[in-house]
């Protein structure tokens, strides 16, 4: 098997001593020493990459997002094709993006590539869910606002934005979960997250290497978890009055 | 500029490199991506379209059904298809097996969506008029569910492309990852080629299944899709590809 790209340099399998452990020269299901030993030094820093990665690339991916929305919910003759725009995006594969992003001045096998795709990723999901929100604001309630004599930014910032927060979140949980998963294939590009040990396990020597994997995986898969209850907490506690309506 | 260049020759020449001028790599591996799709999504759709038809139409399940779409959303692909290399091995079964793991959830999620918000009352105008419980589903629910349906057929089948490619990673060689995976032999210029290959074979696929969708949908309803998922439906658990 051929390693993967980045994999002539950086990525070595990180284990302490080669095959040190019993279980592990076993390769059986999971190796609990292993883990234990390679916590602190493997799996503890990739897991906060890999948050570092994710956070980055919601925040910015958000910050587009809203802006463009923010257009489109302005000017409804650009809805269409920002529509197109970020679908474009999405519908590349991941692989594939990331790929033809590294030779591309400026880009190469750094983090600012593997951010660049995994906000390209975000947008379509934010972009749509942001203008959902805004657009099935009632309409009464806009005269209502306006009715006050607010301005339009008021309005978009007191009435609109917050009645459309909803929407906003449900938009950034599965931008943020999805983008937990994508960051794994940024290991590709540059040594950071949880894919360098999937990686690493993948390219093991003696065929790939099971605890590694599934514990890298399982740490993606309940960080996910993590941001989206956390994000869930966020909503409950910005908007009170869905839950009072609710009750 | 220079490599994208030399990236579009690269597919000029149909993927042949000068050492073998006769074996068309391009077509060769975009075929084999194109089967192991095909095969991956015709396996989920027979699973997950009859469970979540049946959730939806049923009104049952909603935990199960919204909650498998989130957690189909954050299995890393490359994650489970290694889980499943080193578990079962190299080969074509296996990598379908993963394919069908991450294809399953968005279609089941969907598919309950799309059935569960009919609107109730033109289901009881159907059963007012005699319609069985079937006749029910095939007349009414499943051509008002379509769009959302088919959001999440698109979806699965971006994420089946997309972990395709992906495969060659964990040594499975019959898809255009495959070319990308290999530098030493293909050059960058090839891995380029691959890449702008693979990304005009999904964009392919989706306006296909967009061309699809449009198609299934009751021509009265043809220009209003786009605003029934906009404005009525706020997209919690429904995937990206519901537009174009």
């Amino acid at each position: 098997m051929k390693l993967p790209l980045a994999a002539g340099g950086p990525i070595i399998p990180s284990f302490g001593s080669p095959h040190s452990l019993a279980c592990e020269r076993a390769n059986r299901l999971f190796c609990w020493g292993w883990f234990k030993e390679n916590w602190a030094g493997t799996l503890w820093p990739a897991l906060k990459q890999h948050v570092v990665l994710t956070l980055i690339a919601v925040v910015i991916g958000f910050a587009i997002a809203m802006a463009l929305a923010l257009i489109a919910y302005r000017y409804r003759r650009a809805e269409q094709p920002l529509i197109w725009f970020t679908s474009f995006l999405y519908t590349i594969p991941s692989l594939a993006l990331f790929e033809l992003l590294v030779p591309v001045p400026g880009l190469g096998l750094s983090r600012t590539t593997a951010e660049v795709a995994l906000v390209a990723y975000t947008l379509l999901i934010l972009f749509r869910n942001i203008l959902t929100g805004l657009r099935n604001v009632p309409e009464e309630v806009r005269d209502a606002a306006r009715g006050m004599g607010m301005s339009r930014r008021q309005m978009l910032t007191r009435v609109e934005l917050p009645l459309a927060l909803p929407a906003i979140i449900a938009g950034l949980r599965i931008a943020t979960v999805s983008t937990i998963a994508l960051a794994t294939i940024a290991a590709l590009i540059v040594n950071q997250g949880l894919g360098v040990p999937i990686l690493s396990a993948i390219s093991n020597s003696t065929g790939p290497f099971k605890t590694e994997l599934l514990a890298a995986g399982a740490l993606a898969v309940l960080l996910a978890i993590a941001a989206d209850a956390l994000l869930v907490g966020v909503q409950r506690l910005m908007t009170p009055w869905v839950r009072a309506r609710a009750a | 500029m220079h490599n994208f260049i030399q990236a579009f020759q690269f597919i000029g020449r149909n993927g042949e490199l000068p050492g073998q001028p006769h074996f068309s790599t391009l077509t060769y591996y975009s075929l084999g991506t194109l089967k192991i799709t095909l095969i991956a999504m015709v396996i989920s759709l027979a699973i997950a379209l009859p469970i979540g038809v049946w959730l939806g139409h049923m009104h049952r399940g909603s935990f199960v059904a919204i909650n498998l779409g989130n957690i189909g959303r954050a299995l890393p692909s490359l994650a489970v298809l290694a889980i499943g290399v080193a578990f079962l091995g190299i080969g074509l079964k296996n990598v379908l097996l993963a394919l069908v793991v991450l294809a399953v959830p968005p279609i089941i999620t969907n598919a309950y969506v799309g059935l569960d918000q009919v609107d109730p009352d033109l289901v009881d105008a159907a059963r007012g008029m005699g319609m069985t419980g079937w006749q029910i589903l095939w007349r009414v629910e499943l051509p008002l569910a379509v769009p959302l349906v088919m959001a999440g057929v698109r979806t699965s089948a971006l994420f089946v492309i997309s972990t395709t490619t992906i495969s060659a990673l964990t040594g499975y060689s019959d898809s255009l990852g495959e070319i990308i995976n290999d530098e030493a032999s293909y050059h960058l210029s090839g891995v380029l080629g691959a890449a702008i290959c693979i990304a005009a074979m999904a964009i392919l696929v989706e306006l296909l299944l967009a061309g699809a969708q449009r198609a299934m949908t009751p021509v009265a309803l043809r220009g209003r899709v786009a605003d029934v998922i906009q404005d009525e439906y706020v997209p919690i658990a429904v995937g990206a590809a519901g537009v174009i």
